[in-house]
């Protein structure tokens, strides 16, 4: 009888996360939609329809499907795998600052990115300015910004196992290794000439304009995975959150779960950072949010996460090309001009707290 | 059920336990006991498989315990570390369905969460259920631990200072708690510090002292010249309704 009345109020819990992942979902189906409308030229909604349709004129066609869908379709996979890896990085280490850019990953992956540039020739510029760099060979860009990330993966967990994974150490490291991949970044920037320069800048700030329809398949043949692997594994996330004896004494080979589970958001973190360039705050600030929200439970911060940071770059995308029209800013900084405040928000309400008492 | 057999430990090349050897039988419920740094922490961590023993062996039925899958291991023994803190918020629910980990390959089911709702009913947690843990008092923190033991359907249930940083009240109930458990046929390991706790509850002691198992057996081992060699300290030992009780008169 009792037994039952858990059962029952166990079911409501849940059925009440599943809800908010659905308004999510629909939540980001409707702004990419309004995305889509957003924009110098005036395209309505019948135009886009008949887009869609194959009935569309040549010169919507072209906005719609060439530049503003691979945009939209691009922040949406960069927040979700900024804002997932972000979770498994908390998760990972036991620690509410875990992120890609708060662990130095992102700045190892950007002069990985720059790094790919500039000495492996693997993009060219063609006039100048910042949205003109030409990426010749997307691959080694990716390949590059994902071994880089990994050397500051490598130096995190290298400090965890000797010192612990606490809070102190996991953000002076990160500190230590952003300042380290902007040095090297600087670097670079010492020897490069005016056009390679402007290449590095490129990486520096996050801007979705850069990718176009090959990168966007690379980077979802990249993600389509680390997603699978990181959902499977949540169960395992969950014992972790409960301690490492704990985690041990059920069966959980947690060196193995940590290595990997870094690697494998280093990776995600790679295919963002080597296309549109450091995108901060995201991966910190939206798993956060979720856990507000719905809990900790890995099981539902995972989605939530994916589709909530997912929806925070549509917002912040949209903003970038709306706020000083027809100028459009790099999302990169839209995300930290939002994201900043939103972070000390929550700290002084209370990191990991949540509604769900 | 479980035995040690000649076991040793060492870290960073410092013996912390020394040819230890005790077969813990089927329901007994019990106490290993000593000093700091005697190695109590360093045994039940061996028992549970988090460490290897240098030397020796530790058997399960007869089956050496490195031979065992962790996975299939934690089906069989449970372990409660010290109570601490989560570091992200978790409802009680949600930490004893955690239980059913070893169990469970992707996502937990039916009957894992009828589990569940029955090892928080039996604890008397049910109320509770969707609490965040980190809320609770410290004595029904230590009650949902003991109930996610429960949960893996455990024949052994190891823990570390379960009565750790509770008021009184709360150390009579877990030790009560485990006592019951232990007569349902579950195995029992703990390692405690507070002597007279262990002697009203448990049936079986071992007595570790520097990484050297000093005494075992049942509550006829406990003399006063034992615990004052081992503790350095001037006791008392009374005898009252049927009950032993050691009272610590000053450091010898």
């Amino acid at each position: 009888m009792k037994e039952r009345k858990v059962l029952d109020q166990y079911s409501q819990f849940t059925r009440r996360k599943n809800t908010f992942l659905v308004i999510f979902l629909v939540l980001i189906i409707i702004i990419a939609f309004v995305s889509m409308l957003l924009g110098p030229s005036n395209i309505g909604f019948k135009d886009m329809m008949n887009v869609f349709a194959g009935k569309g004129e040549g010169a919507d066609t072209q906005i719609l499907l060439r530049l503003r869908l691979p945009r939209i379709l691009a922040a949406i996979m960069s927040g979700l795998a900024l804002s997932v890896s972000g979770a498994v990085m908390q998760s990972i280490l036991r620690n509410p600052l875990g992120s890609p850019f708060t662990l130095g990953i992102s700045n190892a992956a950007a002069f990985g990115a720059a790094f790919a540039v500039i000495i492996l020739g693997a993009g060219s510029m063609q006039s100048g300015g910042s949205d003109s760099v030409l990426i010749n060979n997307p691959y080694l860009i990716t390949l590059s910004a994902f071994i880089w990330s990994l050397v500051a993966c490598f130096l995190i967990l290298l400090v965890a196992r000797m010192r612990g994974a606490t809070p102190e150490n996991m953000i002076l490291t990160g500190i230590i290794a952003s300042s380290l991949f902007m040095a090297l970044t600087t670097g670079l920037q010492y020897v490069a000439d005016d056009i390679e320069l402007a290449a590095i800048v490129f990486w520096t700030f996050g801007d979705l304009s850069k990718g176009g329809w090959r990168e966007l398949v690379i980077q979802a043949v990249i993600l389509t995975p680390v997603l699978v692997y990181f959902f499977r594994n949540s169960w395992n996330y969950n014992a972790l959150d409960s301690g490492d004896e704990t985690a041990q004494s059920m069966g959980v080979n947690i060196y193995r779960l940590r290595m990997r589970g870094m690697v494998i958001a280093s990776l995600a973190t790679a295919s963002v950072v080597s296309f549109y360039g450091i995108i901060a705050f995201v991966g910190l600030v939206v798993p956060h949010i979720v856990r507000r929200l719905i809990g900790s439970d890995e099981r539902y911060l995972l989605p939530g996460a994916a589709l909530t940071g997912a929806a925070f770059m549509l917002v912040c995308d949209i903003l970038a090309r709306t706020v000083i029209s027809p100028l459009v800013l790099p999302v990169g900084i839209l995300t930290s001009i939002v994201g900043a405040p939103l972070f000390i928000f929550l700290l002084v309400k209370g990191i990991g707290s949540s509604q769900w008492k | 059920m479980i035995s040690l057999k000649n076991i040793s430990f060492s870290y960073n090349g410092n013996m912390v336990l020394k040819d230890i050897s005790h077969d813990f039988l089927r329901g007994s419920f019990t106490a290993v006991m000593g000093p700091n740094g005697s190695g109590k922490t360093t045994l039940i961590r061996l028992m549970n498989g988090i460490l290897r023993p240098l030397h020796g062996a530790i058997m399960l039925r007869d089956i050496p315990m490195g031979k065992i899958r962790q996975d299939v291991l934690a089906q069989e023994m449970a372990y409660v570390p010290q109570v601490q803190m989560n570091v992200f918020p978790a409802t009680v629910f949600d930490t004893v369905l955690l239980g059913r980990k070893p169990y469970i390959r992707w996502n937990p089911g039916k009957r894992d969460k009828e589990f569940t709702s029955s090892v928080l009913v039996k604890l008397g947690l049910d109320d509770i259920a969707l609490k965040d843990i980190n809320r609770l008092s410290s004595g029904q923190r230590q009650r949902v631990f003991i109930a996610r033991a429960l949960a893996q359907e455990p024949d052994i249930i190891l823990l570390d200072e379960p009565t750790a940083n509770l008021d009184l009240q709360h150390q009579h109930e877990v030790m009560a708690l485990l006592q019951l458990l232990s007569n349902t046929g579950i195995t029992i390991v703990i390692a405690i510090h507070d002597l007279n706790l262990a002697l009203k509850y448990c049936s079986e002691f071992m007595l570790l002292d520097e990484g050297r198992q000093v005494a075992q057996g049942s509550h006829d081992i406990i003399s006063k010249e034992l615990i004052e060699d081992i503790y350095k300290v001037k006791v008392r030992i009374i005898k009252e309704e049927g009950q032993t009780f050691i009272i610590p008169l000053k450091p010898l």
